[in-house]
């Protein structure tokens, strides 16, 4: 018998004793969890969260965009843009790379930052997800810089994990995949004593647009 | 090439290799500060939650949906995969897992492949397999770079090298980085940033070059063919992100029905392992992505025991375990032994129940010894995030494994219990007993316990302290004493001035 044949009739005859579900997925699960959270201020709660794990929040109006985006790009010089980014919003002095071909990852990382949007904000775990449509590039994109500063709006963000995952279900059903961000990387792993960066960019800027 | 991989075959019964663990002080502050920190950080982000509760109901129930409709999963999940252009593969155990991935790796004639943290591929010791041909696997986790650079074992699901303290950390990339790749330098301290962005620099030429990666999953979501891999360090992204090639392996009880499920998985997760609201980076991808990531994506479904765990009716509950680790943390077992004792690379709780399951109650004394090395304080259930009640398995798996020895040729603990029951079972002879043990004082230690007792006993004594017993027995104090109504203060128990004093 072929691996997949034995496995499955190995399940089966595992569960000929199991009380039988008729309705894989229904009335047997209890969801009575919270669906969306009752939060006062959602955007305070976000900018809290978000600080948390030691990534900076820079609020800004409209008008003060670029102004906020240039001071979390501070001294770096070579910046990757993904194609898609509302191009008034990027500073003048700066020395954009475009991903268009694609860059190889060596090319990556000469790169000093990585300037991109997000889909959405959530507030009580103060994450960002990026599901890398326009304006937020390919996946390496925002791995290999050591700086990442990502612009979200108000209006993405939402309260808790349900609320994202209904947000993002969309993406997900047309196969893009996703990056969920909470804070620069990190570890515990010696002595569980936190330290930020390791991989990933080892800074975070997010610029928050009410 | 040099063999690097250490491996868990061999290893003593569990009373054996705690009693040698339980000598090393180091090792015990090492786990017990772990572990406490760790255990307040849980415990504060599960607490701000007012619905954790209706969380792990939800958490439970999923799983048991999935396990009870497992073949109608899995048939889906393969369907939703191979329609986002992923290849599946099935394998029943270890063996067939390994030569699935060692031949897509010859094909792409590598040498190497770079690794995400994941405990299915520990379980059935690829590195091992790739090594034997040929392929280096180098491990991005910095606590499993750790473990692999010290030719060592992972001794905890998520923080695998939380045996070794930062000055330990220092010296093993100080002699081993430079043998495999870019060397430490010289004057790195043991300040556990700096260490940590030393493993940044010795990794990155690897990432950036590497055509191969292996991973496992958390999840697996049937309905969209959906992978998700939860991390911190960033080495998953790049093993998911810059090769062209992707295989994960991952076990079948992984799957989830639906994305929305991951509403419940996502929240339990996270707080639940290492006590964040969520983890930095949580990577999802459904089979190929043009122009983004690894243009050819293998999707390994593992059996290797499962389908034995999922006949056995008490113990399939452990198939629910989402590895978050959280029964170890608060384990008191492991808290003082470390997790090399449970020979295995499922330590604590979940491994005490899940590893005799994967690998058959019966199959060898070590394993066999698993099920005995809790005290049943239940600590571990009241933290699980999926409600498996890990101490009614265990007690269901002591009487499979008492069972699975009746008739045979008994060990040493039993012929002790033997002897127990021999005693018991007859008064003089009893008496006799406790008479002699009230007078050897010979074993009694300075503190009133007693330590190391000869064989047979010792099977019971090395890893344990007793009371030292009163110098007079209770039967001997009656029989004198007319029961107790010509006390004359000699019993040590009721020498206590108290409520019974008239």
């Amino acid at each position: 018998m072929k691996a997949r044949e034995e496995i499955l009739s190995r399940v089966r005859s595992a569960l000929v004793a199991a009380p039988r579900a008729t309705d894989p997925g229904g009335d047997g699960i209890r969801r009575d969890y919270a669906h969306v959270r009752d939060l006062t201020d959602q955007l305070t709660l976000f900018v809290e969260r978000v600080q948390n794990y030691r990534a900076t929040v820079i609020r800004t109006d409209p008008d003060g965009v670029t102004a906020a985006i240039a001071k979390g790009l501070a001294g770096a010089r070579r910046v990757v843009v993904p194609p898609g980014f509302n191009r008034s919003w990027v500073p003048e002095h700066l020395d954009v790379v475009q991903d268009e071909p694609a860059l190889r990852a060596d090319e990556l990382d000469t790169v000093d930052a990585v300037l991109t949007s997000a889909a959405i904000g959530i507030a009580v775990t103060g994450t960002i997800v990026l599901d890398h449509t326009q304006g937020q590039g390919r996946r390496a994109l925002t791995l290999v810089p050591d700086l990442h500063v990502c612009v979200v709006t108000a209006d993405q963000i939402v309260g808790d994990v349900p609320e994202a995952i209904t947000a993002l279900s969309s993406a997900v059903h047309s196969r893009r995949p996703l990056t969920w961000i909470s804070g620069p990387s990190a570890t515990v792993d010696i002595e569980l004593q936190r330290v930020e960066g390791v991989h990933g960019p080892r800074t975070l800027h997010i610029v928050l647009v009410e | 090439m040099m063999s690097n991989t250490a491996t868990f075959i061999g290893m003593p019964p569990f009373p054996i290799a705690a009693r040698k663990a339980l000598a090393d002080s180091q090792l015990r502050g090492n786990i017990r500060n772990a572990t406490h920190t760790i255990r307040a950080k849980r415990a504060h982000v599960c607490g701000e939650l007012d619905d954790f509760e209706q969380l792990r109901q939800a958490g439970a129930d999923i799983k048991d949906d999935v396990l009870r409709n497992l073949g109608r999963y899995l048939e889906q999940v393969e369907e939703s995969l191979t329609a986002a252009g992923a290849t599946v593969h099935w394998a029943r155990d270890g063996a067939e897992a390994n030569k699935i991935v060692v031949d897509i790796a010859r094909r792409h004639r590598v040498d190497e492949v770079v690794k995400v943290k994941s405990m299915a591929t520990q379980e059935i010791e690829l590195n091992a397999a790739l090594e034997a041909a040929g392929i280096a696997a180098w491990e991005t986790d910095l606590a499993e770079l750790i473990v692999q650079l010290g030719h060592d074992l992972p001794s905890h699901i998520l923080v695998p090298a939380i045996h070794r303290n930062r000055s330990e950390v220092r010296e093993i990339f100080l002699r081993e980085m430079g043998k495999v790749g870019m060397p430490a330098e010289d004057d790195l301290s043991d300040d556990p940033a700096e260490l940590a962005g030393a493993a940044r620099r010795h990794l990155r030429e690897k990432f950036l070059r590497a055509k191969v990666a292996v991973s496992g999953a958390n999840f697996l979501v049937a309905e969209t063919g959906t992978l998700v891999v939860v991390e911190s360090e960033g080495n998953g992204r790049m093993c998911l992100t810059l090769p062209e090639v992707l295989i994960s392996v991952v076990g079948i009880e992984k799957v989830v029905p639906t994305w929305t499920d991951l509403e419940v998985f996502l929240q339990l997760l996270p707080r639940s392992a290492t006590g964040e609201r969520m983890n930095p980076y949580t990577s999802t991808w459904t089979g190929v992505t043009p122009g983004d990531g690894p243009q050819e994506v293998h999707v390994v479904l593992l059996d290797n025991g499962r389908t034995k765990v999922l006949s056995d009716e008490v113990g399939r509950q452990a198939l629910r375990c989402i590895r978050c680790s959280a029964c170890i943390n608060v384990c008191p077992v492991y808290e003082r032994t470390g997790g090399h004792a449970y020979g295995s690379v499922y330590p604590g709780p979940i491994g005490a129940i899940l590893t005799p399951m994967l690998r058959g109650v019966g199959a060898d004394e070590q394993t066999d010894s698993l099920p005995f090395a809790s005290t049943l304080c239940g600590a571990c259930y009241e933290v699980c995030p999926v409600l498996i009640n890990i101490p009614e398995v265990l007690v269901h798996l002591r009487e499979k494994v008492v069972d699975s020895h009746r008739g045979g040729v008994p060990g040493a603990l039993q012929a002790a219990m033997t002897g127990a029951s021999w005693t018991f079972g007859n008064s003089t002879r009893l008496g006799v007993l406790q008479k002699l043990a009230g007078l050897s004082s010979a074993v009694i230690g300075r503190r009133g316990l007693i330590g190391r007792m000869p064989a047979p006993l010792s099977r019971w004594t090395d890893a344990r302290d007793l009371p030292a017993p009163p110098r007079e027995s209770f039967r001997r104090w009656w029989a004198r004493t007319d029961a107790g109504r010509r006390d004359t203060g000699g019993h040590p128990q009721n020498t206590r001035k108290g409520l019974d004093d008239k």
